[in-house]
């Protein structure tokens, strides 16, 4: 690993003594062929608040933009041991170096803590993931859906969500002439 | 990192929009706490304050999207975007589609500029596959990237004036847009739905005597930029309009998640072909030793529309830098990385006329065949002319992606606006809209 991903994993290791991070290449690459270093780390959902608060303020973090949050849904990938990822992606301008948090959550009721306090840029991107898996962000300012409409029941970026839809297009209430 | 280059006649843009807001309550008195939403239905009617339906069909939008705003009179109280009526399942899509058939459908993301996004997605898929392209096909891309940044700047700054009711910058800007996408049409067949590059490559070579036009289309440009910069840098009505309008300072610009030229208008010295170079602006790019290209990333403090403007201009001048020091020295050689690596489709003259390239296409085409990534997931990102627009690709070692999650920059970009206009009048709505430069399909997906 580069030694500015060390030096991130040994500061949090430090402030985080009893979480598991267990850094990883999002990546396995078997042969050494080099590639773009991409390290993610794993964080549960009740210790994601603190480390990402800690991943912002702490200077020698300094993860100062929330690049991309989103989801995987795991439910067809081999050897997958949970059902959703919320995959944030952290940059730091000042040190030039990005880092990933994979925090894994489960049905029936998926839920992670909302980051939009520390980044206000994660408020659409919660959203997003909402409307898209159907994984809730407590503490979310707006927790509604972004992309669909209200009524729509349905989280369609999900696995079990067929790809032509489940009739949502052909049910849709027609108004006619006659129908006032 | 970057050479600063200031705009001229730089005022403290800073105070004048602070001033213009401070007879309002503040919409979110804590920093850090996200906006307050609002409902289209006012809760009690009959209020002095009256709520305006912006959109979703208003030439001022450019394309679909909806704003609800809250007026006092001509000033914007709160500002509610609703989106997604663009909503097309692009990402859904992506999990049935290969690494190559997609490419279709990023054209329709962006559609302004639709060869930056072909590149940035398979720069993406190259990441992941762990490719190293030809030096031929890494000076094409690069030239066609920056000619795709010209492309969109020339809309956006373009479209900036014409919605301040200047219409002969935009059809200064439009003239050479028409010139860029007929030098596309020649490469790749089509003007806007471009679908330019493969895995490992691109769909074809240029013709002969396309680096010729590129050429005399570089040297006449300046003249454009030079003739909107004297209709509207100095133009009152222009900057007065723009000047501390839709202000957003450096750290709540990072805070938003705000990259590309509404980033380095807010003095975020940050540029993805500086920071993370790829393509030509990464040092040995032809495996050689060749250093990268030379340019400068322009920088502006004011942080408003008229700051947005300058950095969008002074871009272009740059793109056209890196096209000069490129263009006259096309590597010969191969557009697609070995046919031998079964990484890329064959040659079309392969494919009709010899068994064996007839059997490679045959075989990766096949759906259970084909070049397959490892399993795991990569990011990649690009510098478009809007900002960072990334792709987070997971991979089970099938054919097509398991998720192809898009980082699309005016989505993540347009988070802030109505932080921006709270305060303003509802002109400056419109001024502020055209400088973030939203695309709708590229904003719902």
């Amino acid at each position: 690993m580069e030694p500015s991903t060390l030096q991130v994993i040994a500061v949090l290791k430090q402030a985080f003594p009893d979480v598991d991070f267990a850094p990883a290449p999002l990546m396995h690459r078997g042969d050494a062929t080099g590639g773009v270093e991409q390290i993610y780390l794993r964080v549960a959902a009740d210790k994601l608040s603190a480390v990402t608060r800690f991943l912002h303020d702490d200077e020698r973090c300094d993860y100062a933009q929330l690049c991309d949050l989103t989801c995987v849904d795991y439910l067809e990938f081999p050897k997958a041991r949970n059902r959703f990822a919320v995959v944030y992606s952290l940059l730091s301008l000042t040190r030039n170096h990005r880092i990933w948090i994979k925090c894994f959550v489960n049905d029936p009721d998926p839920e992670v803590p909302s980051v939009t306090h520390i980044w206000k840029g994660a408020e659409w991107m919660e959203r997003e993931v909402w409307d898209m898996f159907g994984v809730r962000f407590t503490g979310h300012p707006d927790p509604r859906r972004i992309l669909t409409w209200e009524d729509f029941k349905a989280h369609p970026l999900r696995k079990d969500y067929p790809l032509r839809g489940r009739g949502e297009r052909e049910d849709y209430p027609v108004l006619t002439r006659d129908s006032r | 990192m970057a050479d600063t280059i200031s705009p001229p006649n730089e005022t403290n843009a800073h105070e004048e929009a602070s001033s213009a807001r401070s007879h309002l309550k503040p919409a979110s008195p804590t920093p850090g706490v996200a906006i307050h939403p609002t409902t289209f239905a006012p809760e009690e009617p009959g209020g002095d304050n009256w709520n305006l339906n912006f959109g979703p069909q208003h030439p001022a939008t450019h394309t679909t999207l909806r704003l609800v705003l809250e007026l006092d009179g001509e000033r914007v109280i709160t500002c509610t975007p609703h989106i997604g009526y663009l909503h097309s399942g692009f990402e859904k899509l992506g999990e049935h589609l290969n690494y190559n058939q997609y490419v279709v459908v990023t054209d329709r993301m962006n559609y302004i500029s639709p060869m930056a996004n072909n590149i940035a997605w398979h720069h993406a898929c190259e990441v992941l596959f762990n490719i190293q392209l030809t030096p031929r096909c890494t000076v094409l891309r690069t030239i066609i990237a920056e000619l795709a940044r010209i492309q969109d700047h020339l809309l956006c700054v373009g479209t900036a004036a014409l919605d301040l009711g200047a219409f002969t910058a935009f059809l200064y800007g439009f003239a050479e847009r028409e010139v860029i996408n007929d030098l596309f049409e020649e490469i790749s067949g089509a003007r806007f739905t471009t679908s330019y590059t493969r895995v490992g490559g691109l769909m074809q070579d240029v013709p002969d005597g396309w680096a010729g036009k590129v050429k005399t289309f570089c040297k006449k440009l300046p003249k454009t930029f030079d003739d909107i910069t004297s209709l509207l840098n100095r133009n009152r009505i222009f900057v007065e309009r723009t000047k501390g309008i839709g202000f957003i300072n450096h750290d709540d610009a990072i805070n938003w998640g705000l990259t590309g030229p509404l980033a380095r208008a807010s003095a975020v010295r940050r540029d993805l072909r500086k920071d993370e170079p790829y393509l030509c602006y990464a040092d040995n790019w032809d495996g050689q030793g060749a250093s990268a290209v030379e340019f400068k990333v322009p920088i502006a403090h004011g942080g408003d529309v008229y700051s947005r403007y300058l950095v969008r201009l002074e871009e272009m001048r740059q793109s056209l830098v890196i096209i000069d020091q490129l263009i006259d020295g096309i590597p010969a050689g191969p557009i697609n990385v070995l046919p031998d690596d079964k990484q890329t489709l064959p040659d079309k003259n392969e494919v009709y006329f010899s068994i064996e390239g007839l059997i490679h296409h045959f075989e990766q085409v096949m759906t259970n065949r084909g070049h397959t990534p490892p399993i795991g997931e990569a990011y990649g990102a690009n510098e478009t002319a809007n900002g960072e627009l990334g792709f987070y690709l997971a991979s089970d070692g099938g054919s097509a992606p398991y998720r192809a999650r898009c980082r699309p920059p005016s989505f993540i970009n347009y988070q802030c606006f109505p932080s921006l206009v709270v305060g303003h009048q509802i002109s400056d709505v419109v001024a502020t809209l055209g400088s973030l430069n939203i695309i709708a399909a590229e904003l719902d997906r």
